[in-house]
């Protein structure tokens, strides 16, 4: 059989083993309602704690900052809606920016039917937030920023405490999406002034259905979901305790082995892009050269659309994803490449591919040959490029 | 996501290319929708399609409506041509999921422009034939509103 090449690791990761081993008991063995008496559901409850405590500590929170949701998309809806909600005698302004996740820009875009105000900050042609163009947005109605940490297409950081400084500074609270950060960028919310930050649990080698808000101590968020008294009365139902336990373990595992195993992300990383920009010509790397996550690279191939390379690389069992409009499910290619200038038909070419610490240089040098096998069957093909070489 | 016939199409298309001095050339779709087919065709004295060939920038399913409208055109005369519509070409590749029909009315329209890129050359009118339109994207559905 082919041997499989996954590189799609910003979609979702593989469940770590010692995840899954870790999960195990607590389906068919300590299955206790954490919230019962009996001893038996002491185990469960202890589980959720210890998994609580982990998560904060990776973050320089308290435990009791910590909001288990069932994932990132619900973690960022809390955060916005709830905000908007709790705080908007203080005024009806947001700001976040262009290159959200659809967590977010499809949030704000319904607070604005609901009588809020939302500005979209632009970025650079690298994908930074501009400090500038936030600085100048901000009004004395303005309740909200919200900036993710890292962008999931593009992989760009943002400057996360400049802009915590900011929002600090003129008394704003500050919302981060850190799906993609999460284990893969030291984050300390006090350093960073973070109020709020949303994570996923699939994103690291977690199991999915599993996320949390972090909200900070003080904070007068009203509660997402109403029943019980679990989460603090702010998210009630029944814990996902397998969910939770296996979260718990993959931060774990994440922060112990986050430098050495993003050292060789970076390096792989860097080969990759190295040699994909040097041997494919008319191809350019999306978001910054440098101030990106470790495990990602985006490409534009011109005059080439990215869901038939994305089905000719899986015929050779390579994963990765396009920001095509064919794979977006709509007429337009990614937000995310419009917002850093790319014209539509650059952006409808586009590959990404993020890295996990499994793949070697030579899955690399494999994927590396495929693409440029494949790059140039489909330049073959296509009346962009027949006009293109007409011109020369 | 694909049929086989689809796959098939798509992994080993049919009548790739160019044609030197062609009776007609179509280009239909733009690239801001990410999709361009353009067909080339050499028709004869008695009105019969001799060759096809085609170029496309898009999807997998444009890719293979591409191929399939060019294999059912080939060896037809310019009015059966005009009767291979993109529910012929579907069902030839034994369907498409639906965000991807516009793939086959866009083959569909780009047999349309060459054969009317033919008709304009050789001063003629083919009857039932409507001058393409540039976008074929026009007026396609909305997508389902948010509450």
């Amino acid at each position: 059989m082919k041997k499989l090449i996954y590189l799609d690791n910003a979609a979702t990761t593989k469940t770590a083993p010692e995840v899954v081993e870790a999960m195990l008991p607590y389906f068919s063995e300590h299955y206790g309602n954490p919230s019962s008496v009996y001893s038996l559901a002491g185990e469960s409850k202890k589980a959720v704690t210890k998994a609580r405590e982990i998560i904060a500590g990776a973050l320089g929170a308290e435990s009791n900052e910590i909001y288990f949701t069932a994932g990132g998309s619900e973690a960022d809806n809390w955060a916005l809606k709830a905000t908007a909600e709790s705080y908007k005698n203080k005024g009806n302004h947001i700001i976040t920016t262009k290159i959200e996740h659809h967590a977010i820009l499809h949030t704000c875009q319904w607070l604005e039917t609901n009588g809020f105000e939302v500005t979209y900050l632009n970025v650079d042609e690298n994908g930074v937030v501009k400090l500038e163009e936030l600085k100048k947005a901000i009004r004395p109605t303005t309740i909200l920023i919200s900036v993710m940490f890292a962008n999931n297409e593009i992989g760009t950081i943002q400057p996360i405490k400049e802009i915590g400084e900011i929002a600090k500074k003129h008394g704003i609270l500050f919302h981060t999406d850190a799906v993609q950060a999460f284990g893969q960028l030291p984050i300390h919310v006090d350093e960073y002034h973070i109020d709020m930050l949303s994570s996923s649990g699939h994103k690291l080698n977690g199991p999915k259905g599993i996320g949390f808000l972090y909200i900070r101590k003080g904070l007068k968020l009203r509660s997402l979901i109403h029943g019980g008294a679990q989460e603090r009365k702010r998210r009630a139902g029944t814990e996902n305790v397998p969910g939770i336990v296996g979260y718990g373990k993959a931060v774990e595992r994440a922060m112990k082995t986050m430098e050495e195993r993003t050292a060789k992300e970076r390096e792989l990383r860097d080969y990759l892009i190295d040699r994909v920009l040097r041997e494919i010509p008319f191809t350019r790397l999306n978001g910054h050269r440098t101030g990106r996550l470790p495990n990602n690279a985006n490409f534009s191939f011109q005059f080439i659309e990215g869901e038939s390379l994305l089905i000719m690389l899986d015929m050779e069992g390579i994963c990765g994803s396009s920001g095509s409009a064919c794979t977006s499910g709509s007429l337009d290619p990614s937000h995310v490449l419009l917002a850093i200038g790319l014209p539509h038909e650059i952006a409808h070419g586009s590959l990404r591919l993020t890295l996990n610490e499994e793949v070697t240089t030579e899955d690399l040098d494999f994927v590396i040959e495929n693409l440029k096998k494949i790059i140039t069957r489909l330049r073959n093909m296509s009346p962009l490029y027949e006009d293109f070489t007409r011109r020369q | 996501m694909y049929s086989e016939k689809v796959m098939d199409h798509f992994q080993n298309p049919r009548n790739v290319g160019e044609i030197e001095n062609p009776s007609g050339v179509g280009t239909v779709g733009n690239a801001k929708c990410g999709d361009i087919m353009r067909i080339y065709l050499d028709i004869d004295e008695e009105k019969v399609i001799r060759d096809v060939k085609f170029k496309t920038f898009g999807c997998g399913a444009a890719v293979a409506t591409s191929s399939m409208a060019t294999e059912l055109v080939k060896g037809k005369t310019i009015h059966e041509a005009l009767q291979v519509t993109n529910k012929a070409v579907m069902e030839a590749l034994d369907g498409l999921p639906p965000v991807k029909v516009h793939c086959s009315l866009l083959a569909e329209e780009a047999i349309h422009a060459a054969l009317w890129d033919y008709a304009e050359k050789h001063g003629i009118k083919i009857e039932g034939l409507e001058k393409p339109k540039s976008d074929i994207h026009e007026g396609e559905e909305e997508e389902e509103e948010e509450y």
